[in-house]
């Protein structure tokens, strides 16, 4: 909402206010403004002159010479505008002027012709071209009014008018109007408003004579007032209604239209006028338009009408979109000489179906959506009779005809000072509380600390107490209330155990040298559907799809965290940053319905992502790649930080490697895998050998070993033995691995393979695993004959169930 | 016999002032000290001298041998300090080489920031609680006092799902649970972050998914000033003692009154300049004392209870407070961007 500060003193004495202060005031009061502008700037040696004579310029067909009277001497100026004449009275900027975009004003010869000054358009002056009225837009500003010549210009055209732009939260549809603005500002201040005249005499003749009104539907309509104003000159309305409408950002057209946008603005109230000898009737019918119904705008545009849409018509066809647009046919022209002027409340629901049918929002239908004061209707009819009574030389027809269904009471509210206080943490009086309802100008009943608040029709958005205490607490001012600490009980807040896990495990990963990535959870569906856990592929049925997506990029929830990852490391070594070890704690929807009628699981999983080298010195020569076992032995860090154990079995999933796949198994349940991307999928994203890892947090969450116990520190020395086995290549070590720990016996306290050899010292098709034993008693020391008693059932196990035997 | 030891030790250890290595050194030792050796053979020919000479000797014996093994040690160590110098020259390396990296990852800038804010508000002894990322309209909406009509509701904003079920636009849903689930009798003191859901086109200052962090404190006679005392301590324990705060009022559906709370400028404290729009004041967060009606719905009695809640939008944080330009950097996941903000 644009406001004009010379336009809002019609109505409350702004004081000493600077634009700067009063902004800041109505910000910190609730109503934040969010710019100040100005119509342009003040003017100096920019005076009203008066045009002696205009004569053609002998050698150029364009410009005339003109004789201007400025006042204290006549000037002699050369003027290119089409409309310039005797005898009028225009705008001149004297030698030493400077106007808007620093142009100087100098002496000088224009075809071999002194030129003085210069005769000024409203865009030269500054003003906006978009506000500037058609019939100036072309040429030199002409006062059509009495002027003196020889004064500046400034405030004749409101040139240093400042303008405020409210920005306006859904609840102050009030600040749709300079008295609302006005009501406002003088709350703030502690002013009285000064209302407009509404008053204006009549004829004989009766309005209800002339047009009857007939409302066909009623809750859409539950007020319509036709008035007649006759003998209307259509000519420009004055000047300083034009600039304040300029100020607002709206173009002045001719005096009846420009009244009707002036009382919109000043009221609030949406009012038309219709040309009543083009209304085709005298016969007005408010209704609903019938299907397929046509009307043309008066932007010419034909528009079709459905049953949803509110039309005024003149028995037979629309006249106008009701609220929203009028029609062409009975638009206000030059020639219009009898007005019909509406005032009527439009429900708002009616009127936001219209503008989003017909994508026509306007001034009027802004407001009737955001529903406007019932006191205001009928009012803003009388005031604009006023003005056309003044202005458009009208004689206004007695009385009004109408429909009024319309509630105009007042809401009453009731508010105590002990509640207000309780709600506040103030100490405000009921003597406070009373002043702050004089500023809002809010009627009430007081019986002591209870107040009995009439809201005022104007304020639809205050129904409730605590309306009532917001609207105490910031005329009072948020800046004088306390700063307090609540006086509940204290209790300590602290992370849940799920919580500290998961920051736990973020910490594992960071430490292993894992940066944090978060991706988006809308993805594809080709995407969403990749890469998917065994573990969550068995209970998701169908990917969770947006009904409206607004890209297919974006369409579909994620199932896996590893596409969008793969992405991201597809970005990265797009700009060349090829090595990347990022991880993603996030959530995967899961549905287990085929049409989704229900809220999907929603399941976090851990995943992580490695390319390039994973290792490298800058000038050691030092390097390692990423590859498989990196992978598994971060996984196998965390897992054994959380206190469980996992193993890992080969397996074959969709978009893995098949031959580099493993799925990780906990106590017979799968929870996840590692490995690397198989090449094509890898291609996809320009990619070679990456490598991921997927794990469900839930499980680890759930199995998490917490209460670790003390184990006692050895005190006896332990045995280390090594046993080199040579076996077919394809045995997996981890089934060695069992098969030795299970024929190793009690004492046996760790072990690990610490080499895998395959080459020219043996044969083809077969390999030597290495693996080192350490045997330990807690109580004693063991004996060389206990070890080697073991190391004996070890061999004969691996040589039956493998086929291993020691290596030579 | 006492001539002589004295003439082998002078030898001896001129000798060892000349040797000039270990070697030589070692020779002496030998050549002297050794089995075979001078010394060795007189201590034999003591068996021929008398009673009263055989202990004299003896001892000077003693001493010679003890003077020729110390000056020996003595020049050992010489020749071993010089070799270790040698030795220690040789091993001198350029310390301006660079050093070998240790890799160490780091958080998500959006999760320092979320940590942070978290363990402010635990401080204040409130609690964390999530909630689904996949709302049922309900939650989303109607128990937040906006009903199916409202505006703010068009289709246009929000991601839906099917009519019942849409991606939160909000974690406001979290509160409105919590209160459920505490079943109106039981003080709610809570923060709930994270992602949510927006139908916006992704631009520098759009995102369609991002981050809230929204706080509850709902229990019997919480004040407005409590609001103000509670958001004043959070925003100076994250945004610095020096930094002032402002509320003004507002609007939002579910809390009357409403309060948009400001933070100083950084940049300008409080001038005005290019970062703070000349306002010298920056919008953080909104909030304000929670509707009766959504009191209602959760199953709290409003004229027993009120409370406050308020809600803030990390990245935009991190865009004022880091400089960061432009929030799609959060998920794009460029690796230059989040080691920018692994430093402590």
């Amino acid at each position: 909402m644009l406001v004009s500060l010379n336009w809002l003193k019609q109505y409350v004495d702004l004081g000493s206010e600077t634009p700067e202060s009063l902004a800041d005031k109505i910000t910190k009061t609730g109503i934040e403004v969010e710019g100040i502008d100005y119509v342009s700037e003040r003017l100096d040696h920019v005076v009203v002159g008066y045009v002696e004579s205009c004569e053609k310029h002998p050698d150029a067909d364009k410009l005339n010479v003109t004789k201007v009277n400025v006042g204290d001497e006549v000037l002699q100026i050369v003027c290119g505008a089409p409309n310039v004449a005797k005898g009028q009275h225009v705008v001149v900027a004297k030698v030493g002027a400077v106007l808007p975009g620093n142009f100087k004003i100098k002496q000088a010869k224009l075809r071999g012709i002194e030129s003085n000054g210069m005769i000024c358009s409203l865009q030269e002056l500054g003003i906006q071209e978009q506000y500037v009225p058609k019939d100036l837009a072309d040429g030199i500003f002409v006062f059509n009014e009495s002027v003196q010549v020889g004064r500046d210009v400034t405030d004749y055209l409101n040139l240093d008018d400042a303008i405020l732009e409210l920005g306006l939260t859904p609840n102050r549809s009030d600040a749709l109007s300079m008295l609302g603005v006005a009501y406002e500002v003088a709350a703030i201040l502690n002013e009285e408003v000064i209302l407009p005249d509404e008053t204006y005499t009549t004829t004989d003749e009766q309005a209800t004579d002339l047009v009857s009104v007939k409302v066909e539907a009623t809750d859409d309509n539950p007020y319509y007032g036709a008035f007649v104003a006759k003998n209307v000159t259509i000519k420009p309305a004055p000047l300083w209604m034009r600039n304040y409408l300029m100020a607002a950002g709206i173009r002045p057209i001719n005096n009846v239209v420009d009244i009707t946008n002036y009382v919109l603005l000043e009221y609030g109230q949406p009012l038309h006028a219709f040309d009543l000898d083009k209304f085709g009737s005298d016969q007005i019918v408010v209704r609903r338009a019938a299907d397929n119904e046509t009307f043309v705008t008066l932007d010419e545009e034909t528009r079709t009408l459905t049953n949803e849409h509110l039309v005024i018509t003149n028995g037979q066809t629309p006249h106008a979109l009701a609220g929203v647009m009028g029609g062409f046919e009975s638009e206000v022209s030059e020639t219009t000489t009898t007005v019909l002027l509406e005032a009527a409340y439009f429900d708002g629901k009616r009127v936001r179906q219209a503008v989003k049918d017909h994508g026509l929002r306007s001034e009027s239908s802004t407001r009737f959506e955001k529903g406007v004061d019932p006191n205001r209707v009928k009012r803003a009819g009388h005031r604009a009779l006023h003005l056309l009574e003044k202005y458009a030389d009208a004689k206004i027809c007695e009385g009004v005809n109408e429909k009024d269904i319309l509630d105009y009471s007042e809401k009453d509210v009731v508010i105590t000072t002990e509640r207000i206080n309780d709600r506040l943490g103030t100490t405000i009086t009921d003597q406070d509380i009373a002043i702050i309802l004089d500023k809002l100008q809010f009627t009430y009943d007081q019986d002591k600390s209870t107040f009995t608040v009439h809201v005022p029709t104007r304020r639809q958005d205050i129904t409730i107490f605590e309306d009532m205490l917001e609207e105490v607490a910031r005329i009072y001012g948020y800046d004088h209330l306390d700063y307090t600490l609540p006086e509940g009980g204290q209790f300590a807040g602290k992370l849940t155990e799920r919580q500290a896990l998961k920051r736990f495990v973020k910490q594992v990963m960071e430490g292993a040298g894992l940066s944090e990535a978060i991706t988006y959870s809308l993805t594809t569906t080709e995407r969403a559907t990749t890469l998917v856990a065994p573990d969550i592929k068995t209970q998701a049925v169908s990917p969770v799809r947006l009904a409206m997506p607004m890209s297919e990029e974006h369409s579909t929830l994620r199932l896996s965290l590893l596409p969008e990852l793969l992405a991201v490391a597809s970005y990265n070594q797009a700009r060349k940053e090829k090595d990347i070890a990022l991880y993603e704690v996030g959530a995967v929807f899961v549905s287990d319905e085929k049409e989704i009628t229900k809220q999907p699981k929603e399941l976090n999983r851990l995943a992580g992502i490695l390319n390039g080298q994973w290792l490298t010195h800058p000038f050691q020569q030092e390097h390692k790649a990423v590859d498989f076992y990196v992978a598994k032995g971060i996984v196998e860090t965390l897992v054994s930080r959380l206190g469980m154990d996992v193993t890992f079995t080969k397996a074959e999933i969709d978009g893995m490697h098949p031959g580099r796949t493993a799925e990780v198994y906990h106590e017979g349940q799968s929870i996840g895998f590692i490995g690397q991307v198989h090449p094509t999928l890898a291609k996809s994203y320009d990619l070679k050998a990456v490598y991921v890892f997927d794990l469900d947090l839930e499980y680890l969450y759930d199995h998490v070993d917490l209460e670790p116990n003390f184990n006692q520190i050895p005190r006896f020395p332990s045995m280390s033995r090594d046993i080199a086995l040579v076996m077919d290549e394809m045995v997996p070590s981890g089934d060695v691995l069992a098969t030795i720990k299970q024929a190793a016996g009690e004492h046996l306290y760790s072990l690990h393979v610490f080499d895998v050899y395959q080459g020219e010292h043996l044969p083809a098709g077969k390999k030597s695993l290495a693996f080192n034993l350490r045997y330990l008693d807690p109580a004693r020391t063991l004996t060389d004959e206990e070890v080697e008693a073991s190391y004996e059932t070890v061999l004969a196990a691996v040589k039956s169930t493998h086929g291993a035997v020691l290596r030579a | 016999m006492q001539e002589k030891l004295q003439a082998l030790r002078e030898e001896a250890l001129a000798k060892i002032t000349e040797a000039d290595d270990l070697k030589a050194l070692e020779a002496v030792r030998v050549g002297y000290l050794g089995k075979k050796g001078p010394i060795t053979e007189v201590l034999r020919g003591m068996g021929k001298l008398s009673a009263e000479e055989r202990p004299v000797v003896g001892e000077l014996a003693n001493t010679v041998r003890a003077a020729i093994t110390e000056a020996l040690e003595a020049k050992k160590q010489v020749f071993e300090e010089e070799a270790l110098n040698e030795q220690l020259k040789a091993e001198a390396i350029d310390v301006t080489l660079p050093g070998r990296p240790v890799t160490l990852g780091g958080p998500h800038l959006l999760t320092s920031l979320v940590t942070e804010i978290e363990d402010l508000f635990i401080g204040m002894g409130f609690e964390v609680k999530e909630g689904p990322e996949v709302e049922t309209d309900y939650y989303n909406f109607e128990a937040l006092n906006l009903p199916k009509d409202h505006p703010a509701r068009d289709m246009q904003d929000s991601f839906y799902v099917t009519e019942e079920l849409l991606m939160r636009t909000h974690t406001s849903p979290v509160q409105a649970r919590t209160m459920g689930e505490y079943k109106g009798n039981k003080p709610v003191k809570m923060i709930c972050p994270g992602k949510v859901y927006r139908r916006d086109t992704d631009d520098a200052t759009h995102s369609h998914q991002f981050t809230q962090v929204e706080g509850l404190y709902v229990d019997k006679n919480v004040r407005m000033s409590d609001l103000k005392g509670v958001l004043n301590q959070f925003a100076k324990q994250f945004f610095g003692e020096e930094r002032e705060i402002r509320l003004r009022p507002s609007f939002f559906p579910f809390t009357e009154p409403s309060v948009e709370m400001d933070i100083s400028c950084k940049v300008c404290h409080g001038k005005g300049c290019s970062v703070c729009k000349q306002t010298g004041w920056i919008e953080i967060l909104g909030g304000g004392m929670v509707h009766p009606d959504v009191l209602k719905m959760a199953g709290y009695d409003p004229d027993i209870y009120s409370g406050f809640a308020f809600g803030m939008g990390p990245e935009r944080i991190a865009m004022l407070k880091y400089g960061v330009d432009d929030i799609r950097h959060f998920y794009t996941n460029d690796q230059r961007f989040l080691a920018q903000y692994h430093k402590a």
